[in-house]
């Protein structure tokens, strides 16, 4: 396996998945093994690190890693090039793209782990000097909704409050939110309050999920009425008279259409229950809880986000905390989880096609105020496509040229398999990664540009309480791997506009994005660190962990907004908001009976390119599946662990199903996570419906109706190789990174041949040993080079449950006879007893028997007999059992 | 006045009736041994031992002197019965010395069959089956001794195999296109000529003898293909035939050997007879195991308690140091039963079972027989495997713990 070369000393980073934002402590050894700890200093974490983090150091191998560009030949293979011929060919494709069909025709597609700095590069590009503002990022399916909801209400996309909340708050709402796998370290956080506090914790969601398992009260809503829940919520405040009258005269407007509406919803507490599905009881104790609780937080994501009302869903939330005053003050507040460890940064440079840059919008004046800055010679004056637009505009050919850094859209779109298609009808497709293949890769990227990854790039990221931390390489670049400003300030110098792009270090463009976030600023933008415009090198290198606003270089320390008002609105007043009555876009039917939720699982992150690669994670869900409440499976003749097909008005998918109490009737849940690249039939993404919210443009990915058929299944098994097994067609199968090699889980339609497969997955100079039970269809096989196991082969029943052991017995350096026995037949071999080599045949008895009778008073060889039956059949073995007399017995194993 | 009880035959059989008896019906009968071999009953298994060099032959013997003291028995030994007087109820001996029984016990066991090939009667053909034999075999042992073994059933390997361990230069010759083909499949039989041909043994499959060639002592062995193999001694070990010419001399129904019911009697109701010698419901066995249990079956039913032989389901065990071999039962299976392997040549192990109706048939284990009585049980007792079923090849540890 390829490893990077060590560099020396441990650094201070920023964990890369989730938006919790965890500080991690990262080394390499001169071995290349590498050292991952949580940073006890930074304020996100305090040292705590969850699974994911925790076993980052597995995920950091080359295998697959692409290091250096290519492009595709005219035979259609992906071959290498130079960077300086990669650039220009991609330099060379935008400007004809944009000189044949404007700069509209060509769009940049970003993702929530470009660091802040890389992000900034690519949307000053495109927004100031293509003249396009066709910039969008996969942010836009995790927290578009949220922004649209705190730009409508806040007249910014201002987080309020801060981690220390979750610490101080008696009463803590999580809604869409499934913390515990999420964001582990702040649920850690919330549940340390709850614990030590006495704080309550509520768990609005479908799924009865494992956050919900600490729940003081859990919420089992219908799908989509979360805002019928907090309009009820609203209702009950203003009946109650427990709104803040005082801060809603003094800081608000629009309290009383929002109340209007609310009544128009859910006019009452049975109104609530009977809309949102909930019981009566929960929903009065939920408004009790709230209504008498000052220090309340509401936390919420995709399950508020990822919504074709999810703005309404953010806004119906952000009205009761209004309502109340309950914002920017200790322990109390609206809280959006963001899902990526960068989102937050995107949406500070405005890496989103609807912001212009730093918290600016399309204002005639704010796009004169950029342009000033930027020198920009080409600004985009209006919002450009956002990300479900920007590829109906690839499917139509309005954009030519399309440049996707660090994401996969082929995979994680809606209609996905769509998207995929879209994609392949480019002039121009240009993909900046780490991998050599994912589905968009595949779908006939035109350029490969290798792209530093974790841990080897240099740079900042904003976590969910809007901390500003350093990303610190403590690897060196592997290959011809580059930063993505490097790379897109390359292309900007091809493209005629190198002074604009001329930084000559990282530091260089975080002072520039600084400087622009307090240009003309002077209070009037959320956003401004302009404390931290003129850091020296040496300074932007020890920056430690700092919450935004720094308006100046002495502006530091905790930061909450809007306590006292002071909102980004013209009048410098909240909206609350009249929020639109809740309805799903597509409800199931009678054709697909079965409504389709989406989201994450507790090991795996986003497509996997990182975290399937830790043999750790692969542990807790190998393969994905569906989940179902029982009855359902059984009311539709499916039994658990059997392969279903789910069938949508956009795609197909093969999961295998697992049923799940915790589900509400009616509705299923599929994991995103897996790829074209992991698994043979499931792109969860390609099943998603593509309706999105009106002013988030975020899509609705977590309810579309779909109909559920169970797939003929012949043979169930898997094989464990030290290298890639190959995947055959017609096989349903799962890759799973093991110990030291590669799993290959999989259903087949067809009765398989195992001494085919294991032929195929064993080198030369391997002996086989195996397992043939034809009348049970079993065929269980293992290639051995000496004592090292080499592959693994299970067909037929009990394939399945063998698995999690024989991967473990996969790990090992060498197996030993027992254990090589206990190999086959999927058990480990701890526990089973040890007879030592046979002493008696007609009996069977072990060396160890016969030891054990000698040290217990046995002095002869009758004697002996007579305790174990040795040697009192044939006899054969009394010659060897009267020597054992002689020695003194000590016990050994076969 | 307890009755006299004549057992003939000093064999392992008869060991055994003697120790059986001592446990059910002691001083009941006053037991006499008469046995035609010069020792004390030795255990015939261990020749192979012996010639091997594992054991002398001193630590063969069954039982010291002392023990047949202990058990009240007289032996006569070095002496050979030569007749049964049914209507005296009297046993004749060589010398014409005459012991009157009450009940007579024939354990004689079985004799070598000698091929009716030219040249099997020439100095250097022996057989493999007493002291002597073992004895005239190591006289000639050694590394510049070529020895040809007939015969590659159980007791012409383990005559190889001990031959082989003295350095001698060993050709196996058989008849058959496998070893051992009556207790072991295709498979499992290359195994073993396999691990022969590590230990420096030559084996010849479908190898007919046609004669011993030599002048005034053996110096070859032809075989019918035309094939002439030099060698100084030629061990035959082509089978055994029970010994039942005192029975048959004196009128008992006689088959292949002593016809006996269940209660091992012959057609006379005081003449009983067990071991090799016996033939139950049209089976004359060839091992130990069914000799040890008609023994403890007639002991019971000399001692008047109720016994019943029913015949013993056969399991071979091969004792060839470091070659464990095991089979029971019907191991090569008929049509629609269900048969289950497990190989590993890195272990160098072969196990296979044959499952019919839900339950054991049969079974072979090559290179390790931990498992064997635990096979065997479930071919013995026919019950139903049920949860047993799914993990059965992989022995009593996991299959029982599944």
């Amino acid at each position: 396996m390829t490893v990077h070369e060590p560099l020396p000393k441990p650094v201070a980073t920023t964990c890369p998945y989730c938006g919790v934002g965890c500080g991690v402590i990262a080394g390499a050894g001169t071995d290349g093994s590498v050292t991952i700890a949580g940073d006890p200093s930074h304020p996100a974490n305090r040292g705590k690190l969850c699974v994911k983090g925790s076993t980052l150091g597995e995920t950091l191998s080359l295998e697959g890693r692409l290091l250096h560009p290519m492009m595709r030949s005219r035979s259609g293979t992906l071959a290498r090039v130079s960077w300086e011929t990669a650039l220009d060919a991609v330099a060379e494709g935008f400007r004809r793209a944009i000189d044949t069909a404007g700069p509209d025709a060509t769009a940049f597609y970003l993702s929530g782990q470009l660091l802040t700095e890389d992000y900034y590069a690519a949307n000053k590009l495109m927004k100031g000097f293509v003249g396009t503002a066709n910039v969008d990022t996969n942010s836009r399916l995790c927290m578009a909704s949220s922004v649209a909801g705190h730009r409508r209400a806040f007249g910014a996309d201002t987080v309020p409050g801060a981690y220390e909340d979750l610490d101080e708050a008696d009463l803590l709402i999580l809604v869409g939110s499934n913390a515990a796998w999420c964001h582990p370290v702040l649920w850690q956080r919330m549940v340390a309050a709850q614990r030590e506090r006495g704080a309550r914790i509520v768990v609005i969601d479908p799924r009865r999920t494992a956050t919900a398992a600490d729940a003081d009260l859990m919420l089992q809503i219908r799908p989509g009425t979360d805002t019928a829940l907090f309009a009820g919520l609203l209702v009950h405040l203003a009946n109650a008279g427990a709104c803040d009258t005082a801060y809603l005269a003094a800081h608000t407007t629009g309290f009383d259409e929002a109340l209007a509406r609310a009544r128009e919803i859910t006019p009452s507490l049975a109104a609530t229950a009977a809309a949102t599905g909930l019981g009566l009881e929960d929903v009065a104790t939920f408004f009790a809880w709230f209504t008498e609780t000052t220090r309340t937080v509401t936390l919420y994501s995709q399950g508020v986000n990822q919504s074709a009302q999810g703005t309404d869903k953010v806004s119906a939330i952000l009205n009761c905390h209004l309502a109340t005053g309950r914002i920017g003050r200790q322990g109390m507040g609206p809280f959006s989880l963001t899902g990526q460890p960068n989102a937050m940064g995107g949406r500070e440079v405005g890496g989103l096609a609807n912001m212009l840059a730093a918290h600016m919008g399309f204002s005639a004046s704010e796009v004169d105020r950029v342009r000033r800055f930027w020198g920009a010679p080409r600004m985009a004056e209006r919002e450009g496509l956002k990300a479900v637009q920007m590829f109906d505009a690839v499917a139509a050919g309005a954009i030519r040229a399309l440049w996707v850094m660090g994401t996969n859209p082929a995979a994680s779109m809606p209609r996905a398999d769509a998207v995929r298609a879209a994609l392949g009808g480019l002039d121009l497709l240009v993909v900046s990664d780490n991998v050599l293949s994912n589905d968009t890769i595949q779908s006939g990227a035109h350029i490969l540009l290798p792209a530093a990854a974790w841990g080897e790039k240099d740079g900042t990221v904003t976590n969910s309480e809007r901390r500003i931390s350093r990303q610190r390489p403590f690897l060196p670049l592997p290959g011809e791997a580059r930063p993505d400003w490097w790379i897109i300030a390359e292309v900007a110098k091809r493209l005629g506009f190198a002074e604009g792009f001329a930084w000559p270090n990282v530091a260089a463009v975080f002072r520039e994005h600084a400087a622009l976030s307090s240009f003309e600023n002077r209070g009037s933008r959320d956003f401004d660190i302009g404390g931290l415009a003129c850091l020296s090198d040496a300074q932007y290198e020890d920056l430690a962990p700092v919450q935004w606003p720094v308006r100046n270089h002495t502006d530091r320390g905790l930061k909450r907004f809007f306590a006292a008002g002071g909102f980004y609105t013209a009048d410098g007043r909240a909206r609350l908001v009249a929020v639109a009555p809740p309805a799903l876009t597509e409800p199931a039917d009678a054709e697909r009976p079965f409504l389709l939720n989406t989201g994450r699982t507790r090991d795996q992150w986003h497509t996997m390119t990182r975290t399937g690669k830790a043999q750790t994670l692969g542990r807790h869900a190998p393969e994905p599946t569906l989940a179902i409440h029982p009855e359902d499976a059984a009311a539709t003749g499916l039994a658990d662990g059997a392969m279903v097909r789910i069938a949508t008005a956009h795609g197909e998918a093969v999961l295998r199903l697992a049923t799940d109490p915790g589900q509400r009737r009616g509705e299923i849940f599929a994991p995103i996570h897996w790829t074209g690249e992991t698994s043979a039939a499931a792109r969860v993404g390609a099943l998603v419906q593509a309706a999105t919210d009106p002013f988030s443009g975020q899509p609705e990915l977590k309810a579309t109706p779909a109909a559920l058929a169970s797939v003929a299944v012949t043979t169930e098994g898997f094989v464990l190789a030290r290298s890639r097994p190959a995947a055959d067609a017609g096989l349903l199968w799962t890759r799973v990174t093991v110990e030291n090699g590669e799993a290959l889980l999989f259903a087949s339609p067809d009765a398989l041949d195992g001494r085919d497969f294991i032929r195929r997955l064993a080198g030369d100079g391997v002996t086989v040993t195996e397992v043939s039970d034809p009348a049970r269809g079993l065929y269980r096989a293992a290639a051995f080079r000496g004592d090292q196991l080499d592959a693994v082969c299970f067909l037929g029943p009990g394939a399945r449950a063998a698995y999690p052991v024989v991967a473990g017995l996969f790990a090992r350096e060498t197996l030993d006879a027992t254990t090589r026995k206990a190999l086959l037949a999927g058990r480990s071999p701890d526990g089973l007893p040890d007879p030592g080599p046979t002493v008696c045949a007609c009996f069977s008895i072990g060396l160890n028997a016969v030891k054990e009778a000698i040290t217990a008073g046995a002095g002869d060889v009758d004697a002996v007999g007579k305790a174990t039956r040795a040697g009192t059949n044939c006899g054969s073995c009394r010659s060897e059992i009267r020597r054992i007399l002689v020695h003194k017995p000590r016990l050994v194993s076969a | 006045m307890s009755e006299p009880l004549v057992i003939i035959g000093n064999g392992m059989a008869a060991a055994r009736l003697v120790e059986e008896l001592g446990r059910h019906a002691l001083g009941r009968y006053a037991v006499l041994v008469v046995g035609a071999e010069p020792h004390l009953a030795y255990n015939r298994v261990l020749l192979s031992s012996v010639l091997a060099g594992e054991m002398t032959g001193a630590e063969t013997e069954l039982k010291p002197r002392s023990w047949w003291e202990a058990q009240g028995v007289t032996l006569v030994y070095g002496r050979r019965a030569v007749a049964i007087d049914r209507d005296r109820k009297e046993a004749v001996l060589e010398d014409g010395a005459r012991l009157p029984y009450a009940k007579l016990v024939l354990a004689t066991g079985s004799d070598p069959i000698r091929l009716s090939k030219p040249g099997m009667d020439l100095p250097g053909v022996v057989a493999f089956r007493d002291h002597q034999d073992v004895g005239a075999m190591l006289a000639a042992a050694g590394p510049a001794t070529r020895a040809v073994v007939i015969g590659g059933g159980l007791l012409g390997i383990e005559a190889a195999w001990g031959l082989a361990a003295t350095g001698t230069q060993v050709t196996l010759v058989h008849l058959m296109d496998r070893l051992m083909e009556r207790q072991l499949d295709a498979e499992a039989a290359a195994l073993l000529k396999a691990a022969l041909e590590t230990r420096g043994i030559t084996v010849l499959l479908g190898a007919d003898t046609a004669a011993v060639e030599g002048d005034g002592c053996v110096e070859a062995l032809r075989l019918t293909d035309g094939r002439v193999l030099a060698c100084d001694i030629v061990v035959s070990a082509v089978g055994i035939r029970p010994n039942a010419l005192l029975a048959r001399e004196a009128g008992l129904d006689n088959g292949r050997g002593v016809v006996v019911d269940d209660r091992l009697t012959t057609s006379d109701a005081d003449i009983h007879a067990i071991g090799e010698c016996a033939e139950h419901r049209g089976t004359c066995y060839g091992l130990v195991e069914p000799a040890y249990q008609q023994a403890a079956t007639l002991a019971r039913h000399l001692a008047g308690r109720p016994a019943a032989y029913e015949g013993t389901v056969l399991a071979t065990n091969l004792k060839v140091s470091g070659v464990p071999v095991f089979s029971a039962g019907d191991f090569l299976g008929r049509e629609g039963d269900e048969v289950v392997i497990w190989r590993d040549p890195g272990l160098g192990t072969y196990r296979k079972l044959v499952l019919r109706d839900g339950a054991l048939a049969g079974a072979i284990l090559f290179g390790e027989t931990a498992d064997a009585p635990w096979y065997l049980d479930l071919i013995r007792s026919g019950r139903p495997l049920d949860r047993l079923r799914d993990a059965v090849i992989f022995g009593p540890a996991l299959a029982e713990a599944a």
